[in-house]
């Protein structure tokens, strides 16, 4: 994972970077699926229509930015635009006023869990693996421990670890506005 | 719930896309160069431009580009301007 913020990212892919482009894709794919999954509901078929077009307007549009530092707002409101136009075209305009209430708050809590997601990406490559292995990809104690040849109770005292060092990764750095990732309070943007 | 659950919680809160589609995202820079130059084509290929017209999603396959919609969206655009 390129560790560059998002805007040398942007400025790089603004240059013809292709290697930062898919630093990009990489950094944003898992939240225009989440949003496009998650928050707006839409199917497998229509969630990856509004990913690809998501993509591609990004990429069509970058230099349009006029903040390349609002990268991730930009994102989020194209991904919206995008799955109500998908919600439209297939005449489900009764699902979007069902969804509406939901769809802050979900962007809220996307936005929080992008957050942490970046944080991780910072971490020492052991505890990625084993966060990224229990807490995304959903594997059980059991298949990492064999995995990774270590006692079950090694992976839990690891994880147990390694989720302290993210939540201290979170904190907010001397002179930074940042809050903290604690309980129930949102984590904010980092750019 | 403890910082830790929290962190947890957000983690687990953004799913991984099939790997394909993030692929093919990533791939847009390469698939943008080939459209341009099927664009060209059809520019100055009286012939090709014909097939583009009777059948756009017929003449991308025969130029091994998937016909997405994306890909047929931008084709469409770039070929009205």
């Amino acid at each position: 994972m390129d560790a560059a913020t998002d805007a040398e990212l942007v400025a790089r892919c603004r240059a013809g970077d292709e290697a930062a482009w898919r630093a990009l894709v990489d950094r944003y794919a898992r939240y225009v699926y989440a949003i496009a999954a998650r928050v707006y509901r839409l199917g497998p078929e229509d969630s990856e229509d509004v990913f690809q077009e998501v993509f591609a307007r990004v990429f069509e549009r970058l230099g349009t930015l006029r903040d390349d530092d609002a990268l991730r707002p930009w994102i989020a409101q194209t991904t919206r635009n995008c799955a109500v136009d998908s919600l439209r075209r297939s005449g489900r305009e009764i699902a979007v006023d069902e969804v509406l209430e939901d769809i802050d708050e979900g962007l809220d809590h996307l936005d929080e869990a992008l957050t942490v997601h970046a944080a991780l990406e910072r971490l020492a490559p052991e505890c990625r693996e084993i966060l990224d292995r229990f807490f995304r990809r959903d594997e059980s104690y059991r298949t990492i421990s064999a995995d990774l040849e270590l006692p079950s109770g090694t992976v839990a005292s690891r994880i147990a670890r390694c989720l302290t060092r993210l939540r201290d990764a979170l904190e907010p750095e001397p002179g930074r506005n940042q809050p903290p990732a604690a309980s129930g309070e949102k984590v904010a943007e980092q750019r | 719930m403890t910082p830790e659950e929290h962190i947890g919680l957000a983690l687990r809160a953004l799913p991984t896309p099939p790997t394909g589609w993030v692929e093919a995202a990533k791939e847009l820079p390469a698939a943008r160069r080939e459209l341009e130059t099927i664009v060209e084509r059809i520019e100055r290929d009286v012939q090709f431009r014909e097939r583009a017209i009777a059948d756009l999603e017929a003449m991308l396959r025969s130029e091994g580009v998937e016909p997405t919609p994306v890909v047929v969206a931008h084709l469409r655009r770039r070929l009205e301007t």
